[in-house]
């Protein structure tokens, strides 16, 4: 597609069950800010069965106008219906701009799109920004594990795509006064191409803490004292959003099972903000977490090792900070 | 040091050092907590083509010798002496068969242990016959055209896992040491069981246990070399299998030194790493020059037995004797160069003190060797004359 | 069936730096390897073939020396090997190799499977399987954990979602891509690393693909151009805290807060 006669920026409404995917929201708040920086509409495009009711939550949440899709075939995410559809409606309508969230869903159909209408994608970006002159999509990605970040654009073919991390962007505020157009279309099964069918859906939620792929980690260490006092540390992380840790001291001692261990014979973790409540700082220990992006540190003994590694540090008792932390998380001032 | 290995010998250190460092590294804790045979890690190394490696092609096996055996057994001793006992004990098992078996014995047994399919085990050892076999009250009387064995073998390697046993039990008491006879018993002959796991200080992954025969009746063709040839069978498979041991003890000690050297680079005390004190760095030096002259020894032993010396009975009890001694001392200062963390479960140098100590022990004491070594040097002096 | 695995050569780590002058990769010194999930993918492929039979090729573009992972493959057990290589592919874009490898692809012809890793640990993009699914109008199954099922018809497999796994069912040929949940992969055997060091790969030039469009590849017929690239900014420095305990987690409170992380 040529870039004169293409405009507007799209986003990709994910759904799943029946559900807007909170990614979805988050690139409605990232593609705003664009769509204003160009000064063109803000698109968002639904696929589902019986959900016309999410049209209203995509306009109050920053959309001018959605294209909802309705079909019994979208109903479970398939790539081809999807990739299909998307293609047909980018191929009428010719946008500037088509956003996805990097998700299980996003990641697998959204570059069948891009290859669909023969035009360029930048995948898991982290940040999106108009080029003032150009004029065009500036995607910045992470690469080699998050050691190289890159700047990608797509400056001859339209539509720019790109696929966007969850938890990254902000969404707007819930404003149900925001006024936008619905355009629905009802498609037939037999008008989709569709061969690799979902035959049954299954949903594991982890017993167990997810703490491989958790953003912030709360972990306690032999300081805590207690298997009692071990209550602090899930209280704070409760109170945070955060998966629970535990140093090797602290699963040997029996307080929590094995499957919270951080460090060497642990899990390996990488999260946003990792708390080291009560942790000295082993080498073993530190080998599982020290990539973390923030460390904070709470540990009465001045030396720990652990500080070395601290983006922020407390030297103190923790069975007294963390209760004050407690109360701020919980209160959220 | 530079021993100028094929490439194919270089072929065979790499995989059995990926195999040790990928598949033993992660669960050797595991099983030396909890005792189990590893037969997850048995079938790797089968997959791997390692278990067959001394064992002639047209048996299936690569065709390979000693050395291989020995530079294999080295590399995955290096991380686990206990695991990779399931190919050294196998080895030994097997070397009886691959000796003097005949070729219907050899066609039917060494395919399935050259594919990993099935492991073997030796059974000479009894509870009051150990240093002195010719001690030993097993019995095979010969009944048809079968020997009823009756008696039982103790602390046998890979007994209970392994499918194929070389045994060796009394024929004719009467003769003595001429009297004993070298069999192959299936698993699963009526008569043939196993008696408890034994419970052990060190190698605790490897299955020892007793073998007990109570009117096991054991087909005549199941007779390796001739019936009197026991201990002639006996007496070669240990010479031929002693630097299995050797290369065991040897990687155990490679294995403790890499451990020390690397803690010692990291360790700091006094404001420094350990490495650059003197005193930790001469227990290095002579932790490596030991281990280095183990290999050398080994290595030379290894080679000259597959260039088809005869008589290496001396040279295969030093280097067995050399590098099992070499292993407990190097052991023993890995655990002193990293102190209270050498000496806790987090690091792998308590056990592989723990898992050292047996290869001083099984197949020949170091004392015993010292008999054979003596024994040889007594035995070259007086044909000089 | 003949099953085809997409693999990559990667450098071994990811802990890549650039170099501060050109902002190109510092790549002496680094060490090349199979991108890790193409080997569950190998792996995968080698589990079906001793299922059904039939023969895996694996294919890969990149510089000659691609072919040590080509000849890693072999010493897994694969059959054959194909290395795509030609100066005229060097700066193409996940479309412009997704392109050039389809075209691969339907040289190859009687694929009934093909597998690859669910991304490269390089680019961590994930797009080249989905994007060659497209352009040979495949159907796909991302991120299978397990194939519950395969006859030379179809498959049948199971695909790791964010919440638990959706079981998909596909008539063949089609184009999956695994996680590192779906096996563990062989070591590569005694027997294979000899049967490998004597390998040569077939070796295909643009020239040896039918109808093969140069201007959809290289540096000009790449769609996306990286700008820029840069280290992100990690911070070493350590803030210690004072005050009282209550102090000090007010203080600590509102500067987590800033950090725009907790919603």
């Amino acid at each position: 597609m040529s870039v004169e006669n293409s405009q507007d920026v799209w986003i990709y409404a994910e759904q799943r069950d029946g559900h807007l995917h909170s990614v979805a929201l988050e690139l409605l708040g990232a593609g705003r800010k664009l769509a204003d920086d160009l000064g063109q509409k803000l698109v968002a495009v639904l696929l589902g069965h019986n959900l016309k009711p999410l049209t209203k939550e995509l306009i109050a949440h920053g959309a001018d106008k959605v294209f909802y899709l309705d079909s019994p075939a979208f109903a479970k995410f398939a790539d081809e219906p999807y990739a299909q559809a998307l293609t047909d409606l980018a191929r009428a309508h010719k946008p500037a701009i088509i956003l996805g969230g990097a998700t299980a869903v996003g990641r697998s159909f959204i570059p069948r799109v891009a290859a669909n209408l023969q035009t360029g994608m930048t995948a898991d970006c982290t940040a999106l920004a108009i080029d003032p002159e150009k004029k065009v999509l500036l995607g910045t990605r992470p690469a080699y594990g998050g050691n190289i970040m890159a700047t990608i654009v797509c400056a001859e073919k339209r539509p720019q795509m790109a696929t966007v991390r969850h938890k990254v962007m902000k969404a707007l505020e819930r404003n149900e006064a925001r006024q936008g157009e619905v355009i629905e279309q009802q498609m037939a099964e037999k008008d989709l191409t569709w061969r690799a069918k979902v035959i049954n859906t299954v949903k594991e939620v982890e017993e167990t803490c997810n703490l491989a792929e958790a953003d912030i980690i709360v972990t306690g260490g032999r300081g805590i004292g207690s298997k009692e006092n071990f209550q602090l540390v899930r209280d704070l992380a409760a109170a945070i959003g955060g998966a629970v840790g535990a140093s090797r001291a602290v699963v040997d001692a029996g307080w929590v099972p094995y499957s919270h261990q951080v460090g060497q014979t642990g899990k390996t973790v990488c999260p946003k903000i990792y708390f080291a409540l009560g942790v000295s700082g082993a080498i073993q220990h530190l080998a599982g977490m020290q990539s973390s992006d923030i460390i904070i540190a709470v540990n009465s003994n001045p030396d720990a090792e652990i500080f070395k590694v601290a983006t922020y540090g407390i030297v103190g008792d923790v069975n007294e900070v963390v209760p004050e932390l407690i109360q701020h998380f919980r209160n959220r001032g | 040091m530079n021993y100028f290995l094929t490439e194919e010998q270089k072929m065979i250190v790499d995989t059995a050092r990926e195999l040790a460092q990928e598949k033993i590294k992660p669960v050797r804790e595991k099983y030396d907590e909890e005792g189990h045979f590893p037969w997850d890690i048995v079938k790797e190394m089968a997959a791997a083509d390692l278990m067959g490696l001394y064992i002639p092609e047209q048996y299936k096996g690569m065709g390979r010798g000693i050395f291989e055996l020995c530079l294999a057994v080295e590399e995955l001793s290096k991380v686990c002496g206990g695991i990779s006992l399931a190919m050294a004990a196998t080895a030994l098992g097997t070397f009886p068969i691959l000796l003097f078996g005949n070729e219907e014995q050899k066609a039917k047994y060494l395919p399935d242990i050259a594919t990993g399919k099935k492991l073997a085990a030796f059974g000479l050892t009894e509870a009051n016959a150990g240093s002195d076999a010719g001690n030993m009250t097993t019995t095979a009387v010969k009944d048809g055209d079968h020997y009823v064995i009756n008696g039982t073998k103790q602390w046998i390697t890979n007994g209970g896992e392994a499918e194929t046993y070389t045994v060796i039990a009394m024929t004719n008491k009467a003769k003595g040491p001429r009297g004993a006879t070298a069999f192959i018993v299936e698993k699963g002959t009526p008569g043939f069981t196993f008696g408890k796991k034994e419970n052990k200080m060190g190698i605790r992954a490897s299955a020892t246990r007793e073998l007990v025969f109570t009117n096991c009746r054991v087909p005549a063709k199941n007779v390796l070399a001739k019936e009197g040839m026991g201990f002639i069978v006996a007496v070669n498979t240990l010479n031929t299998s002693r630097p299995g041991v050797a290369s065991q003890a040897l990687g155990i000690a490679a294995g403790a030194l890499e451990e020390a050297v690397q803690y010692a680079r990291q360790r700091v005390q006094f404001g420094q790493p350990i490495a650059s004190i003197q005193a930790v760095q001469h227990m290095l030096a002579n932790m490596a020059t030991e281990v280095e002259a183990a290999r050398a020894l080994l290595y030379a032993t290894a080679r000259s037995i597959d260039a088809g010396e005869k008589s290496f009975a001396k040279i295969s009890a030093m280097s067995k004797l050399f590098a099992s001694e070499v292993a407990m001392r190097v052991t023993t200062d890995a655990v002193q160069v990293m102190g209270g963390y050498g000496y806790m479960k987090e690091y792998p140098v308590e056990k592989m003190m723990r898992d050292a100590k047996i290869t001083q022990i099984y197949e020949g004491t170091s004392q015993i060797q010292r008999n054979e070594i003596a024994l040889q040097l007594i035995k070259e002096a007086a044909k000089k004359q | 069936m003949h099953i085809v695995v997409l693999i990559k050569q990667v450098v071994a780590t990811t802990n890549v730096k650039l170099d501060p002058q050109t902002g190109t990769m510092i790549r002496d010194g680094v060490e090349s390897i199979l991108n890790p999930f193409d080997e569950y993918a190998v792996e995968e492929a080698l589990r079906i073939k001793e299922k059904l039979g039939g023969k895996v090729t694996v294919l890969t573009m990149g510089p000659p020396q691609a072919k040590e992972i080509i000849r890693k493959a072999i010493g897994m057990g694969v059959d054959e090997g194909i290395l795509l290589s030609d100066r005229a592919l060097a700066g193409s874009d996940t479309w412009a190799t997704s392109y050039t490898l389809a075209q691969a692809l339907r040289k190859i012809g009687d694929y009934g499977l093909i597998l690859t890793g669910k991304q490269a640990v390089d680019g961590d993009t994930a797009q080249v399987g989905p994007e060659i699914a497209a352009c040979l109008d495949l159907p796909m199954i991302a991120w299978v954990r397990k194939i519950e099922e395969v006859s030379p018809e179809k498959i049948r497999a199971e695909r790791l979602m964010e919440d638990g796994y959706d079981v998909l069912e596909s008539p063949l040929p089609a184009l999956l891509s695994v996680v590192k949940e779906i096996n563990e992969p062989r070591l590569e055997s005694l027997k294979g690393k000899m049967r490998a060091k004597k390998y040569e790969p077939q070796t295909w030039t643009v020239a040896d693909l039918p109808g093969f469009d140069l201007a959809q590849v290289g540096l000009k017929g790449s769609p996306t151009r990286v700008v820029k690239t840069f280290t992100p900014q990690r911070q070493y420095h350590s803030e210690m805290i004072g005050g009282s305990p209550k102090e000090a987690a007010s203080a600590l409170y509102k500067k987590v807060v800033d950090l725009n992380i907790i919603h």
